[in-house]
């Protein structure tokens, strides 16, 4: 229904757009000027249509279910239910009006649900009329106002214009829709939990927190001990760290000798194969690392008579970095081209060789870029996902040990969260204090990143 | 002195071929890692594009079927076909006892029922007589056929039993073994057995996702970049903006799918485990990577086509629309491209957002339930059963394959009609 009232309203709006510009036209053959092109005519018109038609169906998505709402609970206002009693009798007779529900029928429901049918299928056709009119009387206004030196250029650019702005401010409302929806479940969390025992608790154990009823769920003695973040946290830069001890080297060392040695051939062929790398999805990743390098590891490990797990560290860790190689490579060879060649010119003719000139000067000079990239390369370990799940364990263990198996904050999020969830219980809202210190600690890295980066190549531009 | 000197160069000399071979080994390192990866890939998953079918002779006896004479087509439609089925099996070993009945019934797919079903429908003119029909070899003797399998372990460790084994060796010998390409992993949805499951649900999603993740990422991102590059004042707000896209480029998926699951879910109502709402969470990852691809090349766009508009009496708006957003247009489509490819290889914000689901039938629209390509790896790989190892392999090899088709695209457009400025 929806969909044809849309298709519908397309039709005015280029029939709209048609008329306008014919109206142009006429004017121009009587040989009067025209102050703007005449399709502008026609756009404005079609504006004139568009404007109403989204306000009205805006206003409907926001309205149409709250009144219908009201309207429906309006006949149980004086017998004394509770609102949460009156919201599930809401939602029931919506289920029975779509055929979905399983429950046990009483006849308020029905009679509810027959209600909810009608109510929907007036606002459905109301909706139908006051758009269709709402769209003919602002049209025809627009049409009766146009003439040959009525402004209509104006007008449009000003429309293009607010509708680029709002398409910019989309960048803003995705940050504050993380913002949203993480604050609001990390608020209901620390009411529970105490931050201190968050931050700074040794035990980790949010299985333990399964919640029977409700009334459980307010008992702040049942979680102690039981969402203490610290062996998170540890597992979370533990296996960043070991991810950097991979990356850092063999990125650095190949972005200085993409930059510095290899010849055009050379860079032209291996500086994509590398970047390749970057390209591979995580997911395959995590397979490669637990089916191949976690037991080969833990092989090895078994020859050398030392205990390996087959979810350990190392491996996600090993793996992780060997995703992170072209982030770091990619960027540090950026950084490196972008010091000046005189600095370069300087130092040879002082007599020094290559990889001096590249260890006294160009490596000083390109310090902060490089420090920015493997920050980026940080923050990329931190907030990886799949490897970690499935490669490294799920049960949190504080341990320095690469050989056993640990957890990270982002696979805590998917183990509390894959499958259904409760919103309200204290695991959930665990996940989601996890995410927000996720999205804390990645975005003071990526901001410091990529000011650093910025800085930079201000100083050589 | 003199000496001295001289092995102090060589030294330095020795040093600077020292540092020149790390950076070459480094290099060397990155690309064995590479191919490591995909030749493991290749070797273990190139065998799931076989599947082993076991010949057995079906006597398609009416009586066994319940079946009257010159029976109708809907008569033919629901016969019972199980007792034939097992008896065909049964027939293998004449000698069987009840237990290993039982096992032979198990050498080939539960679906080996409706197989010979089909075989029956295809031509009618079989009742009364006996035929070979292939029938899916269970994926423990597909994993056996194809030498995966470890058939030295003692018996109880295995779930193929030697009785099977001899069966099945026999069978081989006599030929009744055959290996043919792989069509239903193509063809059929995901399943719990892996001889019958494929990738055709999880690649319908995928390619829901990613249309639904193009629908608002594209326009949005283009317009965003639009303004940003051609219009907006520099000021305070403005540069907020831009610190935005920028942190929003970088931070960690996963984040998206609590946004997804917080916002889309919960307040929203959105359908759960959908492609609809997994391309939405998607659109708000790539939209920073098209926003700052459009820039880019928006950017790119010499000033003089600008001012040459502007000159011939061209509205702001009109020089933007008709000259520079149409020349900056490859630059942004293979921005798009590359976005979008990463979009499609991306997994922990889809399982967040409740799209694990187990799915045994092809979506048909944006509104069913799936799990993408990336996710249906992370299904399988999860999955204890042997079989499912080639598959996971396989699954990779198709995803891959996508993102070099997605990514060869993205080159061709950038070099083809990308105009170069000089």
């Amino acid at each position: 229904m929806n969909l044809i009232l849309f298709t519908f309203i397309v039709l005015l709006g280029f029939t709209s757009y048609y008329f306008g510009r014919k109206k142009a036209y006429t004017i121009q053959s009587t040989k009067k000027r025209l102050t703007a092109l005449p399709q502008f005519y026609g756009y404005y018109l079609a504006i004139w249509c568009a404007i109403p038609a989204f306000i009205i169906f805006s206003l409907w998505a926001i309205f149409e279910p709250t009144i219908v709402k009201l309207l429906i609970l309006s006949d149980y206002s004086n017998q004394g239910y509770l609102d949460d009693e009156l919201n599930l009798l809401y939602e029931k007779s919506k289920a029975l009006s779509r055929g979905q529900f399983t429950g046990e029928i009483t006849p308020f429901i029905e009679a509810s649900a027959e209600k909810y049918l009608s109510l929907r299928s007036i606002a459905q056709s109301s909706k139908v009329v006051i758009v269709l009119s709402a769209i003919i009387a602002s049209v025809a206004y627009a049409y009766k106002r146009i003439s040959s030196n009525s402004r209509t250029r104006e007008p449009v650019e000003k429309f293009l214009n607010a509708v680029l702005f709002t398409a910019s401010l989309a960048a803003i409302l995705t940050t504050v829709g993380i913002v949203f929806s993480l604050i609001f479940q990390t608020i209901d969390f620390f009411k529970v939990i105490p931050l201190f025992d968050f931050v700074f608790g040794t035990h980790w154990y949010p299985a333990k927190a399964f919640v029977r009823d409700s009334s459980e769920a307010l008992d702040p003695t049942m979680y102690s001990d039981t969402f203490g973040a610290v062996p998170i946290f540890a597992g979370t830069f533990f296996i960043a760290f070991i991810a950097m001890c991979v990356a850092i080297p063999i990125g650095l060392m190949s972005g200085i000798y993409l930059a510095e040695y290899a010849s055009t051939k050379v860079r032209q062929y291996a500086k994509p194969l590398i970047e390749i790398l970057a390209g591979i999805p995580t997911v395959v990743y995590g397979f490669f690392a637990a089916l191949t390098v976690g037991p080969f590891l833990k092989e090895l490990g078994t020859s050398m008579g030392l205990e390996v797990s087959a979810e350990s560290a190392l491996a996600a860790g090993g793996v992780m970095g060997i995703m992170i190689i072209p982030f770091i490579s990619s960027l540090s060879d950026d950084v490196i081209t972008s010091v000046p060649q005189s600095l370069r010119d300087g130092s040879y003719a002082m007599g020094a060789t290559k990889s001096e000139t590249i260890k006294r000067v160009i490596f000083p000079a390109a310090l902060p870029g490089i420090v920015g990239s493997i920050l980026l390369g940080v923050s990329r370990a931190i907030g990886e996902t799949m490897i970690v799940v499935m490669a490294s364990g799920l049960a949190a263990n504080l341990t320095l040990n690469p050989l056993e198996s640990t957890s990270t904050i982002t696979a805590q999020i998917v183990v509390i969260l894959i499958g259904d969830q409760a919103f309200g219980d204290p695991k959930t809202q665990a996940a989601f204090a996890l995410g927000m210190s996720l999205f804390l600690v990645t975005l003071c890295l990526n901001i410091v990143a990529l000011r650093v980066v910025k800085k930079y190549r201000e100083k050589y531009e | 002195m003199n000496k001295n000197k001289e092995q102090l160069l060589n030294k330095r000399y020795k040093a600077e071929q020292r540092f020149r071979l790390y950076g070459l080994s480094a290099i060397f390192m990155a690309l064995l890692f590479l191919t490591i990866f995909i030749f493991k890939i290749f070797s273990t998953g190139y065998s799931a594009f076989q599947k082993t079918w076991l010949i057995v002779p079906v006597t398609f006896d009416a009586e066994l079927m319940m079946l009257d004479q010159n029976p109708s087509k809907e008569d033919l439609q629901d016969a019972d076909y199980y007792d034939i089925a097992l008896k065909s099996m049964a027939d293998l070993d004449p000698n069987a006892n009840e237990d290993q009945e039982n096992e032979l019934k198990r050498m080939v797919s539960y679906f080996f029922e409706k197989e010979i079903k089909n075989e029956l429908l295809n031509d009618p003119n079989l009742i009364g007589k006996t035929k070979e029909v292939y029938l899916t070899a269970s994926d423990d003797l597909d994993q056996v056929f194809k030498g995966n399998y470890p058939r030295d372990l003692p018996e109880d460790q295995r779930r193929v039993s030697d009785y099977q084994l001899k069966i099945f060796d026999q069978l081989v010998a006599n030929g009744k073994v055959e290996s043919k390409f792989n069509i239903s992993f193509f063809t059929n949805a995901d399943s719990r057995e892996a001889e019958l499951a494929g990738i055709a649900s999880s690649f319908m999603d995928s390619i829901f996702s990613i249309l639904v993740c193009l629908m608002i990422a594209f326009p949005v991102a283009v317009l965003a970049a639009i303004y940003l590059e051609e219009f907006a004042p520099k000021n305070r707000f403005t540069d907020f903006i831009e610190v935005n896209i920028n942190n929003l480029a970088a931070v960690p998926s996963i984040v998206f799918g609590l946004l997804g699951l917080g916002v889309l879910l919960a307040i929203f109502q959105l359908p759960r485990s959908t492609p609809l709402v997994g391309g939405i969470t998607l659109s708000l990852m790539t939209l920073p990577t098209i926003i700052i691809a459009a820039r880019a090349s928006l950017k790119a766009v010499p000033p003089s086509i600008r001012e040459a508009a502007l000159a011939m009496g061209a509205s702001r708006m009109q020089t933007t629309m008709h000259h520079t957003v149409p020349l900056s247009m490859p630059g942004t489509l293979s921005g798009t491209i590359i976005g979008l490819a990463q979009a499609l290889g991306e997994t922990a914000p889809l399982i967040l957002i409740g799209m694990v689901a187990f799915v045994n039938t092809i979506p048909g629209s944006p509104m069913d339930p799936a799990a993408s390509l990336p996710v249906q790896i992370y299904i399988w790989a999860e999955s204890a059963e042997r079989g499912f190892v080639e598959k996971v392999s396989a699954c990779i090899m198709v995803l891959l394959g996508f993102l070099i088709i997605m990514n060869l695209f993205a080159q061709i457009i950038r070099h083809k009609f990308e105009k170069k400025w000089s």
